[in-house]
């Protein structure tokens, strides 16, 4: 078992499908010579061609087209798109294209893409450069969302996006790229579907994906100090949701926490709890919590950037909370 | 161009005609629903380009794909008139199983990858479609229908700049009939000959008039050479008009009747049919018995077979959203702890 980072576990995965499948081919913007933004291609121009390793011009909407027109004749594109905001340029495709190929023609033709891109905040990025929008692409009837949290799930995750013969918004995160897991030396496939839960615990339930599962899993740490046991939930996929996993937490521990870096309002949180309110909602002790970013866009400065955006302890504090503690 | 070929279009062209007209009176009748943009007058360029690439090749081995003005494009590529008026009719035996609509007609079967309602959303598909074509290597080419409407979107400019520097075996058509829904080429472009604009990107391009189905089929021999042969992109710009409104919802009242007059003595369908009958080649009696002949066809089986096609049934609702039966290594539910699926 091997220790990778993110976006080596990307790499990996990206290597593995090119060499598979003749048809699995990459394009984006700086991700052929110059070996993408984040590496997650680095390397694989030399080694497969610019036929399969595609460098596009700045046109995300036509070249995001141009991988759904050449998935409906056969290939498999894996397109990569630098900033999540920049997807905002490729939305038209996507929604109007890619999400409603197959319905639109009554299941006669398919458009397997896969889209991948990093979501959240960094560093002082600022606001057109730290959007968190999958909450636009959960809203689309058609697209699969999916927001692997490990080495492992980016892997194993992206190797079955590959394979899908659905389209998959592959969100990744800013600020995750060099973050360290196992990953197994042969090769698996993880699935599109269903949650996880990462921590047992008895006392609430705390639900994140992608960076904020993590924030998650350090706030259990924190509170197991304290002798309060949370279970852990990474969502993985954020369409279609796993809403039995999170029912069956639920009635175990019967109260509830959704983390999302994204603003609050229209967010993951609010898809989350409103299922949870219809499914669960007898089982409940306290009335559910979000914990969300502030509704500004993501500002420069960084003790401005730092409040705008939660973090473990905004976890922490929010679970406090529904237990009725104050710190 | 032999006689019976000659014959053969003009019956195509009368029949594509009398298909629009009838689906117009369908609409009327409320047997068709929402939008519906029609074709009539614009049968030339459809009908010779597509017999040209067809030409070499066969119904079928090239893709096409274009805009909502979309049924004769299908039609002519291969997919089955019935099934494209069952569509218009909303019905499980239509092109796209009732889901799609006049403006979605699709028939991948035929390699006709569809209508799309998005102006300008075709160019990029139809790039890719050619992308896929060039890593296949079977000789294949991508045809891409748009209106001259669709060359003011930014996909017009995106695309035409990547098929022009990959050198994609595809070939764009621009039948440009002057009007983008309801305002003229005039207040809407600023380079009124859409072939101009290619200059900009590297791409051979030529205008034709669009109304003679010989001179079509001649510019689209060696622009289809031209892409086939490996040399890139080509644009071909086809001056035509569309006799009715942009949709059922527009009189079209922005135009004068001289205008409307003028360009129906250059209806597509007249042309040839006087050019055989000059020749000697068709009767005044000869075209009467086709006009019938199309009209049977249409009324007798096509209109028939879509009133009397079932509706889709409601409890296929959510079908085609996801693939029905994937692989569950890589969709099936990953359970709590659960381990990874090798």
């Amino acid at each position: 078992m091997a220790e990778l980072a993110y976006w080596e576990a990307l790499r990996r995965a990206h290597d593995e499908e090119l060499a598979n499948d003749p048809s699995v081919i990459a394009m984006g913007e700086d991700i052929g010579v110059a070996g993408g933004t984040y590496k997650a291609t680095l390397g694989l121009y030399e080694k497969y061609g610019e036929e399969r390793i595609i460098d596009t011009p700045i046109s995300e909407n036509s070249y995001t087209g141009i991988g759904i027109g050449a998935s409906m004749a056969g290939m498999r594109p894996i397109i990569e798109i630098m900033s999540i905001n920049f997807a905002l340029l490729a939305m038209d495709t996507l929604v109007n294209a890619a999400a409603k190929i197959r319905y639109m023609s009554g299941g006669r033709a398919q458009c397997p893409i896969v889209m991948r891109t990093p979501g959240g905040t960094a560093h002082q990025l600022a606001a057109q450069h730290s959007a968190r929008l999958e909450k636009m692409f959960m809203g689309v009837a058609g697209l699969r969302v999916v927001t692997p949290s490990t080495p492992l799930d980016a892997y194993g995750m992206l190797k079955s996006a590959v394979r899908c013969n659905d389209p998959v918004i592959f969100i990744e995160h800013e600020s995750m790229y060099n973050l360290k897991g196992e990953v197994p030396d042969e090769e698996i496939f993880r699935p599109l579907e269903g949650a996880e839960v990462v921590r047992k615990g008895t006392d609430i339930t705390l639900i994140g994906y992608n960076y904020s599962a993590h924030w998650c899993i350090a706030a259990a740490n924190k509170l197991a100090q304290e002798n309060i046991h949370a279970e852990v939930i990474d969502l993985r996929s954020l369409k279609p949701i796993d809403r039995e996993t999170i029912r069956l937490s639920i009635e175990k521990t019967h109260r509830v926490l959704v983390a999302e870096e994204d603003e609050g309002p229209v967010g993951v949180g609010s898809e989350i709890i409103a299922g949870i309110i219809e499914d669960c909602f007898f089982a409940l002790d306290a009335q559910p919590v979000r914990v969300h970013a502030a509704d500004v866009p993501v500002p420069y400065n960084h003790r401005l950037e730092k409040a705008a955006i939660p973090n473990a302890q905004s976890v922490y504090q929010g679970v406090l909370k529904v237990l009725g503690k104050s710190e | 161009m032999s006689k019976t070929d000659r014959k053969r279009l003009l019956r195509e062209m009368i029949f594509y005609r009398r298909f629009e007209e009838r689906t117009f009176e369908a609409y009327m009748e409320r047997k068709i629903g929402g939008f519906l943009h029609l074709y009539s007058g614009q049968e030339a360029v459809a009908t010779g380009v597509l017999q040209m690439v067809q030409a070499d090749r066969g119904i079928g081995f090239d893709y096409v794909i274009t805009g909502y003005r979309d049924h004769i494009h299908a039609i002519k590529s291969g997919a089955p008139a019935r099934e494209v008026m069952a569509e218009l009719y909303g019905k499980e035996t239509g092109s796209s199983k009732g889901r799609g609509g006049s403006m979605h007609i699709f028939d991948p079967s035929a390699h006709f990858m569809g209508g799309y309602a998005l102006v300008g959303q075709p160019f990029p598909l139809a790039a890719g479609l050619a992308l896929a074509c060039k890593h296949q290597r079977e000789g294949r080419i991508a045809v891409c229908f748009l209106g001259d409407g669709a060359n003011n979107q930014g996909t017009f400019h995106e695309t035409m700049n990547m098929a022009s520097i990959w050198k994609l075996p595809v070939l764009f058509v621009c039948e440009n009939n002057l009007y983008a829904i309801g305002t003229a080429i005039e207040r809407s472009t600023a380079v009124l000959d859409q072939y101009q604009r290619l200059g900009a990107y590297k791409i051979p391009a030529s205008q034709h008039s669009g109304q003679d189905i010989e001179i079509v089929m001649e510019a689209t021999r060696s622009a289809v050479t031209h892409v086939r042969n490996g040399n890139g992109p080509y644009f071909l710009e086809f001056l035509t008009y569309r006799y009715r409104g942009h949709s059922m919802s527009d009189s079209g009242a922005y135009r004068s009747k001289e205008e409307v007059t003028d360009w129906m003595q250059q209806d597509p369908i007249q042309i040839l049919a006087t050019r055989l009958i000059h020749a000697n080649e068709l009767t005044e009696g000869e075209l009467k018995d086709l006009e019938q002949e199309v009209q049977n066809e249409i009324d007798n089986d096509i209109i028939k077979f879509a009133e009397e096609s079932p509706e889709p049934r409601v409890e296929d609702l959510t079908k085609y959203v996801f693939e029905d039966n994937p692989d569950p290594r890589w969709i099936g539910p990953l359970r709590a702890g659960g381990e990874a699926h090798g």
